[in-house]
Order: structure tokens, then C-alpha cells, then sequence
């Protein structure tokens, strides 16, 4: 399947709608922060894949493609909700690339230079999450 | 402890907020999604956390991170298809199924990393 960059989708995102996952986005960055004060890093660290954003994400796509087919007169309800869910399968495969990410840092962070660990950890995040929807598109 | 607040406040709303927009741009929407995964907290996290705390620190949340990972999978696979098969409204389903992310990440850490 082809892969399309559509840059009107960030006019369609309201104010509120990016300030919403500004502040989920910070809350949870806090939360994990405190958490691995209060209960070691261990604890701290479940936290950094927490799915903080992913309800209001999911949310969005599916008022977003509701409103696109009201806009022709359909209902949408349901295309909507389909959107939502593939959205939803589409980051079940991007967690594969988290894996590889947290794997990598975990790995190299103690003797490489932490910025070049994070640049790294993130190419690989990338790669990994890409090849893997590939390979799944193909099955 | 109140500057350190905000800014991981700044730096992980940030980083989300920007992680997300990427997320919308792309089609199709299952390519999208996968920017639903990406390590938008733990970026900002990290980065913070090695110059408060050290390497070896954040390197345990590293590795702890992979146990949060494996339940994010399986939280994001159960959302996909239960609005699939049943389509119920995508904000109850998201928070009503962050248990089973809570129980796998909590199950993982207590039998593997404790």
C-alpha cells in the first residue's frame, strides 16, 4: 500500500484538540518522573510505554473521519470507528518498534554518549516500526 | 522540584504533541497509528532522567520500559480489534481496556524484574 503525507490534516486538529495532548503528553512525562522517585526505576520505567495519549489520539481519527463523511451526507459512525481501530492495529505494530527502541537503550546507554544512544534508539524505533507494518501489509 | 516539573511538563507535552501530529499526516491510517508507539515519553523522559540521575539509572527504566512495551502491544492489539468486531465509541473502549496495560506491565515487572 502507498504511503500519502496530507499536511491539511494539522488544520483540521483544533486548538483545544493539540492542547489536550500537550497536557496528557506532560502529565504523564510528571507522573513517570514522580513514580520512579517514589518507587525506584524499576517501577518508573512501565511507565514510559504507557498508552497516555492513545485514548485521545483514537478519539480524534474518529471524529475526524465521522465529520468527513457527514460532510457528504453520510452518517459516519461507523467509517469512523473503523479508522479508530486501524489506527489503533497500526501502533500495536509501532510497539514493536518501542521494543527495539527501549531494547537498544537499555543496551548502549550505560557506555555510549546519551544523545547518540536517543538518536540511535530512535532510527532504530523507526526502521523497526516501518519493516514490521511492511511486513504485515504483505501478509 | 517545581522547575523540574515543568519542564519535563514542557519537554514531554512537546515531544508527544509532536510525535501525534506526525501520526495524522501520514496515510494510510493503520501507518498513522504507528506513530501512536512512538517513544515520545521516553525521549523526554530519558533525556532528563540520565542528567538528573545518571546513565545506569535510566538504563533500568530502559529495560523496564521493554515490559510496559510488551503490555502496550497487547493493549493497542485488544483496542484494534474490539472496535473491529464490535465498533463501540474509540474513547470507552481506549480507557476502559488501560487495565489490561496496567495488569501485564505490573504481571511482567513483578515475575521478571522485581
Amino acid at each position: 500500500m502507498r504511503i500519502d503525507v496530507d499536511w491539511s490534516c494539522l488544520k483540521k486538529t483544533k486548538f483545544h484538540e493539540y492542547a489536550v495532548r500537550f497536557i496528557f503528553g506532560g502529565a504523564i512525562t510528571v507522573i513517570a518522573g514522580i513514580i520512579a522517585k517514589k518507587w525506584g526505576p524499576a517501577v518508573g520505567g512501565l511507565f514510559l510505554a504507557f498508552p497516555a495519549i492513545f485514548p485521545a489520539s483514537a478519539t480524534l481519527i474518529e471524529k475526524h473521519e465521522k465529520q468527513k463523511k457527514q460532510r457528504v451526507g453520510m452518517e459516519g459512525t461507523v467509517r469512523g470507528r473503523k479508522a479508530a481501530s486501524m489506527d489503533a492495529a497500526g501502533a500495536s505494530i509501532g510497539a514493536i518498534g518501542l521494543l527495539v527502541f527501549a531494547i537498544a537503550v537499555w543496551q548502549l546507554l550505560p557506555a555510549h554518549a546519551t544523545w547518540a544512544v536517543l538518536i540511535e534508539a530512535s532510527m532504530l524505533w523507526f526502521a523497526a516500526a516501518v519493516m514490521a507494518w511492511q511486513i504485515r501489509e504483505h501478509i | 522540584m517545581i522547575k523540574e516539573i515543568l519542564t519535563r511538563m514542557l519537554i514531554g507535552g512537546l515531544a508527544v504533541s509532536a510525535f501525534s501530529a506526525l501520526g495524522d499526516v501520514f496515510k494510510p491510517k493503520s501507518f498513522g497509528g504507528l506513530f501512536g508507539a512512538a517513544p515520545s515519553i521516553a525521549l523526554a523522559t530519558l533525556a532528563l532522567t540520565v542528567s538528573a540521575n545518571g546513565k545506569q539509572y535510566a538504563a533500568i527504566e530502559a529495560r523496564s520500559m521493554i515490559a510496559g512495551t510488551v503490555a502496550f502491544f497487547i493493549y493497542a492489539s485488544a483496542v484494534s480489534h474490539l472496535m473491529m468486531r464490535y465498533r463501540p465509541p474509540a474513547l470507552v473502549v481506549t480507557c476502559a481496556l488501560i487495565p489490561i496495560w496496567a495488569t501485564v506491565a505490573f504481571g511482567l515487572w513483578a515475575v521478571l524484574l522485581r
